[in-house]
């Protein structure tokens, strides 16, 4: 959308006198300036405050300053969430990413109605919210109601329990990299149709295959792109909690109620009355999540075209 | 251009039949759940168990109709009832998301005031913290000052969008010309007057985008209303079903109603995906206009 990087100073406005850009800017991102004080920056002071404090029948609530943290970092439960959420963003995140690439790839080659047909079907889960699409997946996984009994055996072969606890983070990947895989192919689609085609065919007269094309020429161009898509799924990963969530309910001796960090965040303050500590969980799934994303953005800042 | 691409074609016509085999594969995939949730919703719960036709095709008793009824009589049709609550969060939601996106990009794009770089820099920073780190500390507020368990609670925190406002920065920069909002103001036009006139205008494909991100935002929201939402009447469609799936799950002769589940799922994803399907280039636009850059 964005054609010239030079673009972004708004040079027109030089001619508005200073106060009136003042007065009208101001005027014109209040609004949005207060909601964001309101649901963005008060809940992260008020956790970070509620964190610093601790409740206990006996002493009421009292001051114990950065001790939640200490607890929280040595908590065997939500350090295990935390290993179990990086788990799966290792997992699921190169598996998503190459997935997308790949279909991004192919389509991009094939210039068809058979493509852009399957180009909105990849795209279509996208459209059925996770809650939903969790529910299905639910339902699918079930021995009773899925479809897995009848076609394992149609070659006499027992399927397998999808909800057990030693499948689930596999049934889990699957759903995620089912819901989002289309959603992060048509980013890198629109990236790679914004590439002058002239670049393919002088590479084609040079005698390069389409395969070189597309892994020489192709996935360079695009790495802004890839690295857009990794925040995003970076970032969905860590704070994992509606498709655990709703899973459970078919799967509740394989997945706990404190399974992820969100999941047990949640489990404190209802379960367990700890409101305090609850806080805790939450800012500091928070921090780390803001960590992690900075840190790859940092590693990768060249490429993320986030500068300006 | 056209040119190109046929000579692409003609180029890559060997390669055509394993990428065509893969992408059919791929189509399965993705789209058999899909298929799934079509066949479940036209059975009842025994078909749903033990069909004639298996998990994939449809059962020789069709119940689709019957499950429409059952849905419209089943605790009081509580099923519809979340489902209207899905549309107002939704649209309220979205409209309020969308009204101060709008306002905000343009004026961190169009007017050079003091403070902007700061302020916007947070904002952008912003779009990283998790979404779901919020959700507790904002139960918690909303039990003090008393407005759990009503739709506020719902839809007040999904006002805000600073996707949204990047994207609406992002699009005003690059798309509304400076040289007619100085033509309309040299015109005599106050700044109100040249914002509604002269620039809404223009800016229609990016607020449809914004708009339609929000709506999406605000209909899959689950840990928020969840976690804020006691009363039943209340409900979104996403928590309401779930409730029905974790009753079920509970088994041992309780309220079983799997087939008002499949069925109930059906319908409320039907909007969405109509929706998707017509409106899919501003989907496609508001998703990559952060991403792609050209």
């Amino acid at each position: 959308m964005s054609k010239k990087k030079n673009n972004v100073v708004p040079h027109g406005t030089k001619s508005l006198s200073t106060t009136r850009a003042n007065r009208w800017g101001w005027l014109f991102t209040a609004p949005f300036g207060i909601v964001f004080i309101l649901f963005l920056v008060v809940p992260l002071v008020y956790a970070f405050f509620v964190s610093l404090y601790s409740y206990t029948q006996v002493r009421g609530t009292i001051f114990t300053g950065l001790a939640n943290y200490k607890r929280v970092f040595t908590d065997p439960i939500f350090l295990n969430g935390l290993k179990l959420v990086v788990l799966y963003t290792i997992v699921m995140v190169p598996i998503q990413l190459l997935f997308a690439l790949l279909l991004a790839l192919v389509l991009d080659s094939m210039k068809s109605k058979f493509a852009s047909v399957s180009r909105l079907l990849y795209f279509l889960p996208y459209a059925i919210p996770v809650v939903i699409g969790a529910l299905m997946w639910g339902f699918l996984y079930s021995k009773d109601m899925g479809p897995f009994t009848s076609l394992f055996q149609l070659f006499g072969m027992k399927a397998p329990d999808f909800l057990a606890p030693g499948s689930i983070f596999g049934s889990l990947v699957n759903m995620v990299t089912w819901q989002w895989t289309g959603y992060y192919m048509v980013i890198l689609y629109s990236a790679l149709q914004s590439i002058p085609t002239d670049l393919y065919e002088s590479a084609r007269i040079d005698g390069a295959s389409e395969v070189k094309i597309a892994l020489k020429i192709k996935v360079p161009m695009i790495t802004s792109s890839m690295v857009m898509v990794t925040i995003f799924a970076l970032i969905g990963t860590l704070q994992f909690y509606t498709e655990p969530m709703v899973l459970r309910n078919n799967a509740n001796s394989a997945i706990p109620p404190e399974y992820t960090p969100n999941m047990y965040a949640q489990a404190l303050e209802f379960n367990y009355n700890q409101m305090n500590y609850a806080a805790t969980v939450s800012f500091a799934l928070g921090l780390l999540v803001v960590i992690f994303s900075v840190l790859f953005m940092t590693l990768t800042r060249k490429q993320s075209g986030l500068e300006d | 251009m056209k040119q190109n691409i046929d000579k692409g074609q003609k180029i890559n016509k060997g390669h055509q039949i394993p990428a065509k085999i893969f992408m059919v594969i791929c189509i399965l995939y993705f789209i058999l759940p899909v298929w799934w949730l079509i066949v479940a919703a036209t059975k009842n719960n025994a078909g749903l168990f033990m069909g004639t036709g298996g998990p994939m095709w449809f059962d020789k008793h069709f119940a689709l109709w019957d499950n429409i009824k059952e849905l419209t009589t089943y605790q009081d049709g509580i099923y519809w009832r979340w489902l209207f609550n899905s549309l107002l969060y939704a649209l309220v939601g979205g409209v309020g998301a969308t009204a101060l996106s709008v306002m905000a990009g343009y004026g961190f794009a169009k007017f050079r005031f003091r403070g902007r770089k700061v302020y916007f820099n947070i904002v952008l920073g912003a779009l990283m913290i998790p979404t779901t780190a919020l959700v507790i500390p904002t139960f918690i507020i909303m039990t003090k000052i008393g407005m759990n368990d009503t739709i506020w609670a719902v839809i007040l925190p999904s006002l805000l969008s600073p996707f949204g406002t990047y994207l609406m920065r992002v699009y005003c920069q690059s798309s509304l010309p400076d040289e007619m909002m100085e033509a309309a103001r040299v015109d005599g036009a106050g700044e109100l007057r040249t914002f509604f006139q002269v620039s809404l205008p223009i800016m229609t494909p990016a607020i449809t985008t914004v708009f339609l991100l929000s709506v999406v935002n605000c209909w899959n929201n689950y840990f928020l209303p969840q976690v804020v939402l006691a009363n039943t009447k209340l409900f979104p469609i996403t928590v309401g079903l779930t409730q029905w799936q974790a009753k079920s799950n509970a088994g041992a002769g309780v309220e079983q109603v799997w087939n008002l589940i499949t069925c109930g799922a059906f319908i409320s994803v039907i909007p969405l995906v109509l929706a998707f399907l017509f409106l899919q280039r501003y989907w496609v636009g508001g998703i990559t206009a952060g991403a792609v850059k050209q």
